[in-house]
């Protein structure tokens, strides 16, 4: 983690009236962050009365152009530390766990589930982070690759990924040690084969297919559990 | 991503309703189950919804019943649960089979079986952004164009291929689709719930504005049923249906009675050749009846330009499919 100031709560920040919502990809610079409820409450009467919110909840347009996106408030449980954070609704838990949280080892690849780059497990199970709206999280638990090292000490798999040449670009990796990671919990010593099912969603552009499958089962022989 | 508001609901009457109250208000409206093919659209930008009606705290449809004979099956039941399922891997085979041949398991774990039964076609003129029938538009680019992936059965004035493993499953199954609108629930048919281009190009499905698919129910399943469900791709995983073939049978003995074959990945709905399963009707499974089935199964067919590969693919597929089901 480069900064763990950014792991805190963002709810919980000082807000500068004058910062105005960026994408995502400069939040990073941004360490001051707003919320479009702060915004309307600190912006006088005319807008606030133009935020009309209909019986369900949907905020009229108007109040939407006040600021560029709806917000909303999630909890999110990430290497079991659990974070409130106000999210964009249109941010997906891919930008939010990178540019948010600066956990930065979750790869965007294709950004449209065709890759596999960005795989974290959500309540135990693979997901595309790209794939998911942050708030469409609102409660789960996160794990990136970053929970996967104890102490400073790698994960099994992450060993075995390591003794085996895993990696090459590596951009990749991370994906695969998650799918990896699922595929051990409920498969403590998989089979090639298995291994090869497991890992279908992610791909290696390197083409290093074997040395990643033969890892898996390495750390599986190695009674490897993440 | 472009701008979007997320609403949350805690049931498909209140999802329909919410979606109803955006669009009043100007807005455009779109239900998540998922989510992974709806985020993909709106980063492409074929699909301009504005509010998104999140079915992740909707506490029906989430789960998979039998009483004895019949099932019913939720709209919320993710692709690996359905895959999973023993009931429905012992009683409906062909449904989980469909099922587990869907994406990748990152796919499965969030899709639903309502959002792979609804999802829109991935033609690549659609998916790029071409004004063709299914975006608005008034033309089938694909008729005169790369048809390499499109409809040998049923197309025109649109050549798309219903994008769908697990709904031509359901439809040998005789399922009944549950729908649920602003105003209230419907049942329908498999019959009534598919459109062809013919009626409208615009669509797949008769679900109206602001109603969504909340659930399955499959009336009965007998104990002597068997099933499977036969994919062929051109790679493989994690890709659709260049054909496949959901077959059910009653075995009686080794012989097939009520036989549905139903196809995926070669016409805009899911396409029931009702010659190969009249012609099925009380024979016994072997290797001539799988292999005349097969060449039943394309009689009907009209190949465009590119894809008239599809035809011995689909006699194939057809085949193995039923021969799969023969005794012992």
């Amino acid at each position: 983690m480069r900064d763990k100031k950014k792991q805190g709560n963002l709810l919980d920040k000082g807000n500068d009236p004058a910062v105005k919502y960026a994408d995502p990809k400069d939040q990073i610079l941004n360490d001051k962050q707003q919320s479009r409820r702060d915004f309307l409450e600190g912006s006088g009467a005319a807008v606030a009365a133009g935020a009309g919110i209909s019986a369900f909840g949907i905020p009229s347009a108007k109040a939407q152009s006040a600021n560029s996106s709806a917000t909303t408030a999630i909890n999110l449980t990430v290497n079991g530390t659990r974070q409130m954070l106000e999210v964009q609704d249109r941010w997906t838990l891919a930008e939010v766990l990178r540019d948010q949280l600066d956990l930065t080892g979750t790869k965007i690849g294709c950004n449209r589930s065709e890759c596999g780059a960005c795989t974290v497990l959500m309540n135990g199970q693979p997901v595309y982070a790209c794939s998911q709206l942050a708030v469409w999280a609102d409660g789960a638990e996160i794990r990136t690759v970053e929970g996967l090292a104890t102490n400073g000490e790698l994960s099994p798999v992450q060993r075995a990924f390591v003794a085996n040449n895993g990696p090459q670009c590596g951009f990749c990796t991370p994906g695969q040690l998650m799918t990896a990671t699922a595929l051990l919990q409920t498969n403590p010593s998989p089979s090639s084969e298995e291994v090869k099912e497991a890992l279908v969603g992610n791909l290696c552009r390197c083409s290093n297919y074997n040395a990643i499958v033969e890892a898996v089962v390495m750390a599986g022989e190695e009674g490897g559990l993440a | 991503m472009k701008t979007l508001t997320n609403v949350n609901v805690t049931s498909f009457g209140e999802a329909a309703s919410a979606s109803r109250t955006a669009r009043q208000q100007g807005s455009v409206p779109a239900f998540s189950g998922g989510g992974s093919d709806l985020l993909q659209q709106l980063k492409d930008g074929t699909d301009n919804a504005d509010v998104i009606v999140n079915l992740r705290s909707v506490a029906d449809g989430r789960t998979i019943q039998s009483d004895g004979s019949g099932f019913a099956i939720g709209g919320l039941v993710t692709l690996t649960e359905l895959a999973e399922d023993p009931s429905v891997m012992t009683g409906m085979s062909a449904i989980a089979q469909a099922a587990a041949s869907v994406g990748t398991p990152q796919i499965r774990n969030v899709g639903t079986l309502a959002g792979n039964v609804t999802q829109r076609p991935w033609c690549w003129y659609y998916r790029n952004g071409f004004n063709c029938f299914k975006a608005g538009g008034d033309e089938c680019f694909s008729l005169n164009g790369e048809n390499g992936q499109h409809a040998i059965f049923g197309g025109g004035p649109s050549f798309i291929v219903h994008p769908s493993d697990v709904a031509p499953a359901l439809v040998a199954f005789d399922a009944i689709f549950q729908v649920t609108g602003p105003t209230g629930s419907r049942e329908v048919s498999a019959e009534e719930f598919f459109v062809l281009p013919a009626t409208d190009p615009s669509r797949e499905n008769s679900l109206n504005e602001d109603e969504l698919l909340t659930g399955v129910r499959i009336p009965s399943v007998s104990a002597n049923t068997v099933s499977t469900y036969y994919k062929v791709m051109d790679r493989e995983a994690w890709t659709h249906a260049e054909v496949g073939v959901a077959t059910v049978i009653q075995r009686d003995g080794n012989a097939a009675q009520n036989a549905k074959v139903v196809l995926a990945g070669v016409a805009p709905i899911p396409w029931r050749v009702r010659a190969v399963e009249d012609f099925l009707a009380g024979k016994q499974i072997n290797a001539a009846v799988a292999r005349e089935a097969g060449e039943i199964g394309i009689e009907d067919a009209l190949p465009l330009s590119k894809n008239a590969h599809k035809l011995p693919m689909t006699s194939a597929a057809i085949e193995a499919a039923v021969l799969s089901l023969a005794a012992g």
